[in-house]
């Protein structure tokens, strides 16, 4: 193709309106689907997953769950018990589906929103509210959990995940045929952190080593107020061809077919086929976090529209049209879902508070003695207004 | 004359240096429509176009690359770091070729680009979203570091540092943003944007303090009842203007410095420096500094325990003048 200098620019590159537009609004042809919004259960030549009800069960308690534990978040934000909360609602197939795809020996590094992958690696939901609440900046081992600490600085977490692969297979723990041994990386970042550097840095590394590594991208459609025609200009999907391994657009909002698809890619990652980025098409819901405010950048229309999709609604639609669930099941889950809450707001609350003075120990490996005189300083400081009763130093 | 806050005062300097000058350009991170995350930009978008006020991808290196191109065709980019623990992607295109544009074009290539960055702690948030990283700046020759404490100077160093030919990196208080109010006079004549103010006469200790700790400084010199502090705002870190502060040494002969950043090798270890070179037979004690001990910044639950406040400079005073 050649290009005159008068030629419009719309035929340059591929046109925003093929890309973005109505035959795209639902994630395009290229989609993976094996749940419809309706709650009927479709086949994937590519995808399949056998599921029994009891492990469809399990995927839809999580998500009920992890959807209770974000509304007792955003709650208790608001009651001023959290200084912020990032949002997961509308996310949470895509978190939950990826995360029960993980084997106990997969490692995770999330972004700031993965609440849903924690819940399913066993993290305390409490340690996530601590987080949030400002009494520490991440109570779980990472090593224990095999999921990293929550990375704020957007993208940074792709690359620790290639470099986590990369040493797993030098560990050997990567195309062995063992199940029990073979491990792969699940690696968060949203579509917003498609832009960095690093990200697109993890992509170069990850396929030059051939990484067990796979790229979990939740496009949840917004980066707080830019929408993703700012991040790209290609289904984020494709992108991944140019960087030299596959990529698949899921529908995030579809619990088994995200299920299905992170399941296959950390199998293909687990056996030494190297990297996959997976798409996780899906919507944020609500605002970017507790301090955002969506109605100056978006239309309620479009929120609307994608409420439609709702990633449990179709599940109890299922459910329910296939008879695997009565009435008292879902009532019992409700009532578990109420005692989660209710565990949420008493634990958050009765949180201790840090003491600063602890964190000149967590500072270096081997401490100096440069600090340990800061540490005595600011113990002697503190210690002169327990003696003044007056509570000033003066 | 009109009553603003800091916010106010950046968002109308902002929409008069657009208004003065059509080569000038905001860049940013949710600048446009959201008005950005602390509003600063509010309603620019709306006014002066998307051309202008340019909402770009979510890559701080990208950013300020392609502010350099920009600013190489006559371009003024004004960018917004969305918070401070965010610019160190952009740290290299910063320190290795904003700041060194000009010097090795030998002028031919000026770099009249401002990098404003919310900075500093006190608003409970997570981390990454609270830190002082402008001695990393002041350090590289080539940039020059500025920071507000307060409306008005907001709405007229903003302007002024537009108006710099050389890279400006801004320092916006963030905690002060919808704090408080003063009185703007758009018809007055603003000092110029490279000198630092005596902001409270005071006779035995001088207390010097930018950004956020000017407002600190003022209240530990009103909370002092036996001592009388003079407080200066050092308005520019790079290059520094010290004379009053050198002045004010002379006749008081103690001297604080207080600042968020951490202690070791922080704006105030520079100051103490030229204070004692300058002013050595007049000090009657050390140069004393507040600031952030070495470690980094803690939760937010007890980020005012590590943040200089009143009593941390008052005991730094006592100190002074025992000494
Ligand atoms: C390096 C960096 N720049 C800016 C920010 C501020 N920020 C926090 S979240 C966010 C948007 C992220 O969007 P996306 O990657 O799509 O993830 P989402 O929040 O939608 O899950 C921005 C700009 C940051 N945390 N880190
Ligand atoms: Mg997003």
């Amino acid at each position: 193709m050649t290009h005159s200098a008068g030629d419009s620019p719309r035929e340059f590159g591929p046109d925003l309106a093929e890309v973005f537009g109505p035959s795209q609004r639902d994630g395009g042809p290229d989609l993976v689907q094996l749940l419809t919004p309706e709650g009927e259960r479709v086949h994937h030549p590519e995808f399949e997953v056998d599921l029994s009800a009891e492990e469809l069960l399990g995927l839809y308690r999580d998500m009920v769950l992890v959807r209770r534990l974000d509304t007792e978040a955003t709650a208790l934000q608001r009651h001023g018990e959290l200084g912020i909360w990032a949002q997961l609602l509308g996310q949470e197939a895509a978190q939950i589906g990826a995360g029960r795809a993980l084997r106990r020996q997969d490692h995770v590094f999330p972004t700031y929103r993965e609440h849903g992958v924690a819940w399913c690696k066993g993290i305390d939901p409490l340690d996530l509210l601590g987080l949030f609440r400002g009494v520490d900046q991440g109570a779980w081992d990472p090593a224990e959990f095999g999921f990293g600490l929550y990375t704020i600085v957007i993208g940074a977490q792709t690359l620790h995940a290639t470099g986590y692969a990369m040493a797993m297979q030098r560990d050997g723990v990567v195309g062995t045929g063992e199940p029990d041994r073979d491990a792969a990386v699940l690696a968060h970042f949203g579509d917003g952190a498609s832009s960095q550097g690093d990200v697109n840095e993890a992509f170069i590394f990850a396929a030059s080593y051939n990484a067990p590594v796979v790229f979990f991208c939740q496009n949840n459609q917004w980066a707080i107020s830019e929408p993703i025609e700012r991040q790209t200009r290609i289904p984020l999907y494709q992108r991944a061809l140019g960087f030299g391994f596959p990529g698949v657009r899921v529908d995030g909002n579809d619990v088994i077919a995200t299920y299905a698809v992170t399941k296959a890619a950390l199998q293909r990652a687990r056996d030494g086929q190297g990297p996959t980025l997976v798409e996780a098409y899906t919507y944020r819901m609500g605002a970017h976090t507790t301090t955002d405010d969506p109605t100056r950048y978006r239309l309620s229309e479009d929120v609307e529209n994608w409420k439609l999709k709702d990633p449990i609604a179709r599940v109890t639609a299922y459910l329910r049209r296939m008879g695997l669930a009565d009435e008292q099941y879902f009532t019992d889950l409700a009532a578990e879902a109420d005692d989660l809450g209710a565990r949420l707001r008493e634990g958050c609350k009765a949180l201790p508070d840090p003491r600063y003075i602890e964190g000149f120990d967590h500072v270096y490996a081997e401490q100096t003695d440069e600090l340990v005189a800061q540490k005595a300083a600011y113990q002697a400081y503190t210690d002169s207004f327990e003696n003044d009763q007056t509570g000033a130093a003066r | 004359m009109s009553r603003i806050t800091l916010a106010k005062g950046l968002n109308a300097g902002l929409r008069k240096a657009m208004e003065d000058d059509p080569k000038v350009l905001l860049m940013g991170e949710d600048v446009g429509k959201l008005g950005g995350v602390f509003r600063i930009t509010d309603g620019l978008q709306k006014d002066f176009g998307e051309d202008r006020v340019i909402d770009s991808p979510l890559a701080e290196s990208g950013i300020v690359g392609t502010a350099v191109g920009m600013a190489l065709r006559g371009y003024r980019p004004v960018i917004e770091i969305q918070f401070d623990g965010f610019v160190y992607p952009a740290y290299d295109q910063i320190v290795c070729q904003v700041a060194k544009m000009h010097y090795r074009s030998r002028g031919r290539s000026p770099m009249p680009m401002v990098i404003r960055i919310p900075f500093g702690g006190g608003i409970g948030a997570v981390e990454h979203h609270s830190e002082s990283p402008e001695a990393q700046f002041a350090h590289t020759p080539g940039l020059k570091v500025v920071s507000c404490s307060n409306p008005v100077d907001g709405y007229w160093m903003i302007q002024q540092a537009i108006a710099c030919d050389d890279p400006v990196i801004f320092l916006e208080p963030k905690r002060q943003y919808h704090a408080d109010k003063a009185d703007l006079d758009e018809t007055a004549t603003p000092a110029p944007l490279f000198t630092s103010r005596t902001v409270r006469a005071g006779t035995d200790a001088t207390l010097v303090g930018y950004g956020p700790t000017v407002k600190t400084c003022l209240r530990a010199a009103e909370a002092a009842e036996d001592s009388s502090l003079e407080v200066i705002d050092l308005r520019t870190l790079s290059p520094l203007d010290l004379g009053p502060v050198y002045d004010s040494v002379r006749r008081t002969g103690r001297l604080v410095v207080v600042h968020e950043a951490h202690v070791n090798l922080g704006m105030g270890a520079e100051v103490a420096a030229r204070v004692t070179e300058e002013c050595f037979y007049s000090l009657e004690a050390p140069v004393l500094r507040v600031g952030a001990p070495d470690t980094p910044y803690p939760p937010s639950r007890v980020e005012e325990e590590y943040l200089p406040d009143l009593d941390r400079v008052l005991d730094a005073v006592d100190r002074a003048l025992e000494y």
